[in-house]
């Protein structure tokens, strides 16, 4: 990908990337002749395609670590479920219970709670306004 | 307007020299391996892993330095095959001896292979992931000296693909089928892709075969591609069964 600064008819050259924390990617570009700066934004799933190809928009500036792509974007861990909220949970009916466990493992992922139990659910269910599930 | 290729300015961030790096650090982890086969079908079940890890068990007896790349990395099987725990970037080291590489190191027990990622769309991307997670297998692994690394792909010709255009040449193929005309067409298609990508057809071994299992798909398939049937394996193999599978690699 490049960036061509049509009214001057000069390659731009690459300023500096950001990576904002919400998986979008942003990177400028400058004209070397007039100065204008353009920025490249990206949504999560192009910043996703690159960071798939396992490069570094601007440039590496070390070696790629081993498995580095496999380290850090597979999942892995997630909270253990209590036997109480296990059986709590398939209670859910079958059709949303899936999405339903995901907002509850979600939500202990965000606080660093290790184990969800009935009190942990509970807890969430009333900060997400989760009534009833 | 000036084009795409009209611009010659360097690039700072060298995308073409970083995937250009990615291949050679490829190449250099596999420039010990004398040589690479894929153990592939066109068709699910037909025990693609179970002949893998136990041909790769029958070489190591026979003290041939041999590795497996479990290239399943939706469904890995290879580490129960080799009796291996998790841990990665050395090979993990597997029944007989085996050296052994596999998603299934990686992953919680049982747990499926999820990546990070906007969950929207994610097929745009998903496939992206696993062909860079299979670089990874074969670009950070510290094989050593082997003689043989044998891929144990997943059904179907994705993988196949990938390993093709990652390697930058195309890997010998060992083909499993089992004796059904339902198994022959699946793995006819995969063949005749892998003739067409300019793999060597090192043969096809018939597994299960035997009591409920009579077709002649192995025959069929052999005759059409004009490659050996190198192995019938029975529903209940010997060592021997391997042994002798492996002798003809």
């Amino acid at each position: 990908m490049k960036f061509l600064c049509v009214e001057c008819d000069q390659q731009m050259a690459f300023g500096e990337r950001q990576l904002p924390g919400d998986g979008t990617l942003a990177a400028t570009f400058k004209c070397p002749q007039c100065g204008r700066v353009v920025a490249m934004l990206t949504n999560p799933m192009e910043t996703q395609l690159v960071s798939s190809l396992g490069v570094e928009i601007g440039g590496r500036t070390v070696p790629a670590e081993p498995f580095e792509m496999v380290r850090s974007n597979i999942v892995t861990g997630g909270p253990a479920w209590s036997n109480d909220a296990q059986e709590r949970l398939s209670r859910v009916p079958s059709f949303v219970r899936g999405m339903v466990k995901k907002i509850y493992a979600d939500y202990a992922k965000e606080r660093g709670i290790m184990e969800i139990t009935p009190a942990i659910m509970d807890t969430a269910r009333a900060e997400l306004g989760l009534e009833g599930m | 307007m000036r084009t795409y290729h009209q611009l010659t300015d360097p690039d700072r961030s060298g995308l073409a020299d970083q995937i250009g790096a990615q291949r050679q650090r490829v190449a250099e982890r596999l420039a010990g391996v004398r040589r690479i086969v894929a153990v592939m079908s066109g068709k699910g079940g037909v025990g693609k892993s179970y002949v893998t890890a136990n041909v790769a068990r029958a070489l190591a007896r026979a003290r041939t330095p041999v590795g497996v790349l479990d290239a399943d990395l939706n469904g890995p099987t290879i580490p129960r095959l080799l009796g291996v725990s998790r841990s990665a970037q050395q090979p993990a080291i597997g029944l007989d001896g085996v050296k052994c590489i596999s998603m299934g190191q990686f992953l919680d027990e049982g747990a499926p292979l999820a990546f990070k990622g906007p969950e929207a769309e994610s097929f745009v991307w998903r496939g992206a992931m696993e062909a860079a997670a299979l670089r990874e297998f074969l670009g950070d692994v510290e094989w050593g000296k082997l003689d043989l690394l044998l891929l144990d792909l997943p059904p179907g010709m994705q993988r196949y693909i990938e390993l093709c255009d990652i390697l930058g040449n195309p890997p010998a193929v060992l083909t499993v089928t089992i004796p059904t005309p339902e198994s022959r067409d699946a793995v006819r298609r995969a063949m005749r892709a892998a003739v067409e990508r300019g793999s060597e057809l090192l043969g096809i071994v018939e597994n299960m075969v035997g009591q409920e299992f009579n077709g002649t798909a192995a025959d069929d398939l052999s005759k059409e591609f004009d490659t050996p049937v190198l192995a019938r394996i029975p529903w209940h193999p010997t060592p021997d069964s391997w042994s002798a599978l492996g002798s003809r690699l």
